[in-house]
C-alpha cells in the first residue's frame, strides 16, 4: 500500500460527495442516514489510520509512508510522515468520529453539516500531511471555507460577526505567509518541504525602510509564516478572533477548532519556522517566549471574568497554546517533546470541555454561568466528568495536562529563567479559574427552578467521552507512549537547529561587513 | 504575396464575411424573427474557428509587411475570445428572447466586436492596433444602449462612448507622438528605434497610450465608466463586457509592451505596477459598499485586472505567461458567475439586488454551492483555480523584484475577500423571508453555472494542460 496517506486524507472527501450526489430529501430518515454515512467515513478514516501508526517506524527520522507524483506548475503533489506530524493525524482521525457522534442532535440542515465536517477531516489531514510547500498552503487555506460555514450557518446569535472576523483575521495571517512561499520557490527553485528543510535561506543582515534586519531574509520569512501561524494558534495579541468563534461555533465545530484547528498553527512552527528558518526562529525566539508569557497570564486573568463557559474555556485555550509557543522556541527537546504533548493533550482536553458545556447547553440553551448552579444535585455523572476534565485543565499530575506544561516549563527554565517565573505564575490562575468555574456551575445547592427538571447525561454522551478519559489518563501516567514516537524525530529536528544556529555568527559581524 | 497574407488572416475574413452577409440576409427578409437561428449560427461559427485557431497554427507568421501577427500569443488570446463570446452568446439567447431584447444585430455586433479583437491581439502596426479597437469599441457602444426604451441602457451606451473616444483620443495622441519621435508606425520600427533608450518625446506617446490602453482594461484610475456601463446594459452584454473584451485589451497592451517597447521595460513597468496595485485596491475598497451584484462584479474586474497587470508589470516572459493564464481563468469564473445572475429574476424581472438572494441556498441548493464555489474562486481562496492564477502573478512579480506589489495584492485581496463572503453570507446565514426569486428553469445556465464551477475545482489537477500554451504564446511575445 504505497498510497496509504492518500487513501486516509480522501475516504471522508469521498463519503462527503457520495452525501452530496446521491442523498435526497431532508426528512428524518435522510438526517439519519447522513449521520451514519459520515460516522462511517470517519470510523473507517481511523481504521486505515492505524495501520500507518503501526506501520510507522520511530526510530527513522526520515518521511515514511511518502507518495508523490508531479503536479501543476512545478510543484509536486507530495505526502508523507514523520514523528512530527503522524501523531497530529492519529488525533483528527480519533477525534472525528467523536465530533460527528457529537452532533447527533443537529436537525438542520443535516447533510451539509456532514459534508462541511467531512470535507474539514480531509483538509486538516491534508495539512498535517503534505510534503509539498504548494500542497501545504491549499489544505491550510482551503480549512477555512468549511470553518466559515460552519459557524455561519449553524452558529449562534452573533454569528455572521464571528463568522467574517474568522475568516479575515485568519485569511489575512495566511497571504502573507502565500507571498513568502512564493519567495522561497524563488529562491530555492522547489516546494518540495524535505529539500527546502536543508536549504540556506539569506542571513545577511540589511535594511528596509530604514530599519536593520539581523538575519535578512530568513527573518523576513519567518515573520510573515510568524504572522500566519500566529494567528492560527492564536497567539497574544492576535488571539481576539478566537473567542468570538467558539462562543458563536455550535458544540462540534468548537470541538474541531480547539482540538485540531489551533494545532496547525503549533505544527507549523514545527514544520516550517524552525528547520526552515533556524536564524530567523533565532533572532525572534526571545519575543516569542516573551509573548507566551504574556499570553499565558493575560489570557488567564482575562478567562476569570468571562460570564460566558465557551469563552472561557476558549481564553483558556489560548493560555494552552501559549505554553506550546514557549515550548517550541526554547529549541531543546524537552520544550519541542513538551510543545507536542501539550497540542496532543489540549486536544482531549479543550475538546471534551468543549463538549461538557455542549451537554448543558442542548439541555438549557444557554452558556452564562450565572444561569446554572448545584448540578451535581441532578448530573452526577456529569459532574464526575466535567470535574475529570477540569482537573485535566488544571494540569494535575496524572492527566495529560500536567506533562506538556511540566516539560516546557521546565525547557524554558533552562532558557530564561524570567520567563519560566512568570509562565509558572500562569498555572496556578489556571486552577483559578477552572475550579472557580466548575464550582459557580456545578457545586452548591440547586436553586434555580429551571434546573429542577434537568437530565444526567444520556447514554450517548456517555460513551462520547469514554475514550477522551482513557486518553487523558493514559497519556497522563504513560507519557513516553508518546515521546517514544515522537522523540527521534524531535531530537534530529532539535540537531539541525542547534547546528544552524552554531554555524551563524554572530550578528554583529555581518552588520559591521555591510 | 497577396495570397499567402490573406491565408493568415483568413479566419478574421471569415468572420467578417459572415457578419456582413448575415446582415444583408436578415435585413432583406425576415429580421429579427432571425435572431435565435443567427445566435445558434454565430456562436458554432465561433466555437469553430476557434477550433481551427487552436489547432492549426504554427510558429509566427507576419501578414501586409508587418501589420498583422499571427503567432503562439495571439492564437492564444484569440481562442479565450472566441471561447468566451460564443459562451455568452449562447447564455443571451434565452434572457434577450424572453425580454424582447432579440435583435438579429447583437450576434452580428458581437461577431463584428470579435474581429475587432482578433485584430487588437495580433495587431503588428500602430495602424492595425487603432482599426481592431475602433472596430471592437463602436460593435460595443452600440450592444451596451441595446435597450433603447431604458434610461440607463442609453445612458450606458452614451458614457461608454463619450469615455471611450476619449480614450481613444488619448491614445491617437500617444500613437502620434510615437510616430513623430520613432519615425515609423510598425512596432518593429519602434523597438529599434528605442534600442538606445527611450526619447522624451516616445516617452510621452507611451505614457499617453499606456492611458488609452488603460481605459480599455478599465483599470483604475480609469475605471470611471466601468460601474455605470455594467449595470446600465442588458446583463447579457455586460457579461460579454466582463470576458472577451478585457482579454483582448490585456493582450493588446501586452502586445505593445513587449512589442514595440521590449526595450524600454523600466520605463513602464513603474506605470504598470501602479495601475495594478491602485486597481486591485480600488476594486477591493469600493465593491464593498455595493447592492447591486452587476456594479459589484465591475468593481471586482476591475480588482482582477489589476492582478493580470500585475504580470505584465514584471515585464518578463513569464509574467506574460502568468497573465495569460489568470486571463483564462478570470473568464471562466465569470462567464460562471454571469450565468447566475442572468437566471435571477423575480415574477420574470430580471434582478440584480444582492439582498434578494437572502437564504438562496435553501431553495437552490446546487446552484447556490456553484455560486460558493465560483466566489471562493473569485476571492482567490484555494483549492479553487482562482488561487493559481494568482499564485502565478505574484509568483512573476516576486520574480521581477516587484516584492512589494506581491504583498500589496495579497492585502487587496483580503479586502476583496469580504464583498464575495457577502454574498455568500445572503445565500448561506440570513433569514428566511417571503418574497422569493423565481425557481429558474434555463438548463442552458444552470449547465454554464455548474460547468464553470466544475473547472474551478477540477482544474486543481492540472490546469486543463493550458500552462505550455500559455508559456508558448509568451514565449513568442517576449524573447
Amino acid at each position: 500500500m504505497d498510497n496509504l496517506l492518500s487513501i486516509t486524507t480522501f475516504i471522508p472527501a469521498i463519503a462527503a460527495a457520495i452525501l452530496a450526489l446521491f442523498l435526497r430529501g431532508d426528512d428524518e430518515a435522510a438526517q439519519r442516514n447522513a449521520k451514519w454515512v459520515a460516522m462511517a467515513a470517519t470510523a473507517m478514516t481511523f481504521l486505515v489510520s492505524l495501520f500507518i501508526l503501526f506501520g510507522f517506524d520511530a526510530q527513522n527520522t526520515d518521511f515514511q509512508f511518502v507518495e508523490e507524483r508531479t503536479w501543476i506548475m512545478g510543484f509536486t503533489y507530495k505526502m508523507g510522515i514523520d514523528g512530527i506530524s503522524i501523531l497530529f493525524v492519529m488525533l483528527t482521525t480519533f477525534l472525528m468520529p467523536i465530533v460527528i457522534a457529537s452532533c447527533w442532535t443537529v436537525n438542520t440542515r443535516v447533510k451539509e453539516y456532514m459534508i462541511a465536517f467531512l470535507l474539514l477531516e480531509t483538509l486538516m489531514l491534508g495539512v498535517f500531511m503534505a510534503l509539498d510547500l504548494v500542497l501545504f498552503y491549499l489544505f491550510f487555506e482551503a480549512g477555512l471555507i468549511p470553518m466559515f460555514l460552519i459557524i455561519g450557518i449553524w452558529g449562534g446569535a452573533n454569528r455572521i460577526y464571528a463568522s467574517f472576523k474568522f475568516f479575515l483575521y485568519t485569511f489575512l495571517g495566511s497571504v502573507l505567509m502565500l507571498v513568502a512561499m512564493v519567495g522561497m520557490y524563488s529562491a530555492a527553485g522547489t516546494t518540495d518541504i524535505p529539500s527546502l528543510m536543508g536549504f540556506p535561506f539569506g542571513t545577511d543582515t540589511f535594511s528596509v525602510l530604514g530599519i536593520q534586519i539581523i538575519g535578512g531574509m530568513q527573518t523576513l520569512l519567518w515573520l510573515a509564516f510568524f504572522a500566519s501561524f500566529a494567528v492560527k494558534m492564536p497567539m497574544w495579541p492576535v488571539h481576539t478572533w478566537l473567542p468570538d468563534a467558539h462562543v458563536q461555533a455550535p458544540t462540534a465545530g468548537s470541538v474541531v477548532l480547539a482540538a485540531i484547528l489551533l494545532k496547525m498553527g503549533g505544527y507549523g512552527f514545527l514544520r516550517f519556522s524552525l528547520p526552515m528558518f533556524p536564524i530567523g526562529s533565532e533572532v525572534m525566539g526571545t519575543l516569542v517566549l516573551w509573548m507566551s508569557a504574556i499570553a499565558i497570564v493575560y489570557t488567564s486573568l482575562v478567562a476569570l471574568v468571562q460570564e460566558d463557559m465557551k469563552k472561557l474555556i476558549a481564553y483558556s485555550s489560548v493560555a494552552h497554546m501559549g505554553f506550546v509557543t514557549m515550548g517550541i522556541f526554547t529549541f531543546n527537546q524537552q520544550g519541542l517533546d513538551g510543545a507536542i504533548f501539550q497540542m496532543l493533550s489540549h486536544g482531549f482536553i479543550s475538546g471534551a470541555l468543549f463538549l461538557c458545556v455542549g451537554v448543558i447547553y442542548d439541555r438549557m440553551h444557554t452558556r452564562e454561568i450565572d444561569a446554572y448552579g448545584g448540578l451535581v444535585n441532578r448530573m452526577p455523572a456529569y459532574a464526575l466528568i466535567f470535574m475529570f476534565f477540569t482537573m485535566a485543565n488544571v494540569g494535575l499530575p496524572g492527566t495529560s495536562g500536567f506533562v506538556g506544561e511540566f516539560l516546557t516549563l521546565m525547557a524554558v527554565f533552562q532558557v530564561n529563567t524570567w520567563v519560566a517565573a512568570v509562565a509558572t505564575t500562569g498555572v496556578i490562575f489556571s486552577a483559578a479559574y477552572a475550579l472557580w468555574l466548575y464550582r459557580r456551575v456545578v457545586m452548591g445547592d440547586l436553586i434555580k427552578e429551571s434546573l429542577k427538571s434537568i437530565t444526567d447525561m444520556t447514554a450517548r454522551e456517555r460513551w462520547i467521552f469514554a475514550p477522551l478519559v482513557i486518553m487523558t489518563l493514559l497519556l497522563g501516567v504513560y507519557p513516553s507512549l508518546v515521546t517514544d514516537i515522537i522523540g527521534p524525530s524531535v531530537a534530529a529536528l532539535v540537531d539541525q537547529v542547534e547546528t544552524a544556529q552554531a554555524a551563524f555568527t554572530p550578528s554583529a559581524a555581518s552588520v559591521a561587513s555591510h | 504575396m497577396l495570397s499567402q497574407d490573406l491565408n493568415t488572416i483568413l479566419p478574421e475574413i471569415i468572420l467578417s464575411l459572415f457578419a456582413m452577409g448575415a446582415m444583408l440576409g436578415a435585413v432583406y427578409t425576415v429580421k429579427d424573427k432571425a435572431a435565435t437561428l443567427l445566435v445558434w449560427i454565430t456562436s458554432g461559427l465561433l466555437v469553430a474557428l476557434a477550433f481551427w485557431i487552436g489547432t492549426t497554427g504554427e510558429g509566427t507568421t507576419t501578414a501586409f509587411n508587418g501589420m498583422f501577427v499571427d503567432d503562439a500569443f495571439s492564437r492564444f488570446a484569440k481562442v479565450t475570445i472566441l471561447l468566451a463570446a460564443a459562451a455568452v452568446l449562447i447564455m443571451s439567447q434565452e434572457y434577450m428572447a424572453k425580454r424582447d431584447l432579440l435583435r438579429f444585430e447583437y450576434p452580428i455586433l458581437i461577431a463584428l466586436s470579435v474581429v475587432g479583437m482578433m485584430m487588437m491581439v495580433s495587431a503588428g502596426d500602430l495602424m492595425s492596433l487603432y482599426m481592431g479597437l475602433e472596430l471592437q469599441s463602436l460593435a460595443l457602444y452600440v450592444v451596451a444602449s441595446l435597450r433603447r426604451d431604458s434610461v440607463k441602457s442609453t445612458e450606458a451606451g452614451l458614457k461608454y462612448f463619450v469615455l471611450g473616444a476619449l480614450s481613444s483620443g488619448l491614445l491617437l495622441y500617444g500613437a502620434s507622438l510615437t510616430y513623430g519621435f520613432a519615425g515609423t508606425t510598425a512596432f518593429a520600427g519602434i523597438i529599434e528605434a528605442t534600442s538606445e533608450g527611450v526619447s522624451l518625446g516616445l516617452l510621452f506617446g507611451l505614457v499617453f497610450m499606456s492611458a488609452g490602453f488603460a481605459f480599455k482594461v478599465s483599470a483604475a484610475p480609469f475605471h470611471m465608466w466601468t460601474p455605470d456601463v455594467y449595470e446600465g446594459s442588458p446583463t447579457p452584454v455586460t457579461a460579454f463586457f466582463a470576458t472577451a473584451p478585457k482579454v483582448a485589451a490585456m493582450g493588446l497592451f501586452a502586445r505593445v509592451m513587449h512589442d514595440a517597447f521590449g526595450n524600454s521595460i523600466s520605463d513602464w513597468q513603474q506605470i504598470i505596477a501602479f495601475l495594478s496595485v491602485v486597481s486591485m485596491f480600488l476594486g477591493a475598497i469600493a465593491a464593498i459598499g455595493q447592492t447591486d451584484i452587476k456594479r459589484l462584479m465591475a468593481y471586482s474586474s476591475i480588482a482582477h485586472m489589476g492582478f493580470a497587470l500585475m504580470g505584465l508589470a514584471s515585464g518578463t516572459a513569464f509574467g506574460v505567461q502568468a497573465m495569460l493564464v489568470y486571463l483564462a481563468i478570470y473568464v471562466a469564473m465569470n462567464i460562471g458567475t454571469f450565468a447566475f445572475i442572468l437566471s435571477l429574476q423575480k415574477d420574470g424581472v430580471p434582478v440584480t439586488n444582492i439582498a434578494s438572494l437572502n437564504m438562496y441556498s435553501k431553495r437552490e441548493p446546487v446552484k447556490a454551492l456553484a455560486m460558493l464555489i465560483l466566489l471562493f474562486s473569485l476571492a482567490g481562496v484555494p483549492p479553487m483555480l482562482g488561487f493559481f492564477g494568482k499564485f502565478y502573478v505574484l509568483q512573476a512579480a516576486y520574480e521581477a523584484g516587484l516584492a512589494w506589489l506581491a504583498v500589496a495584492g495579497v492585502v487587496a485581496s483580503v479586502i476583496g475577500a469580504f464583498y464575495y463572503l457577502r454574498i455568500v453570507f445572503f445565500m448561506y446565514f440570513g433569514a428566511e423571508q417571503d418574497e422569493q426569486l423565481d425557481a429558474s428553469a434555463s438548463p442552458v445556465l444552470w449547465g454554464f453555472l455548474v460547468a464553470s464551477a466544475a473547472v474551478m475545482v477540477l482544474g486543481v489537477i492540472n490546469l486543463f494542460g493550458i500552462e505550455p500554451l500559455a508559456e508558448a504564446a509568451s514565449l513568442a511575445l517576449v524573447n
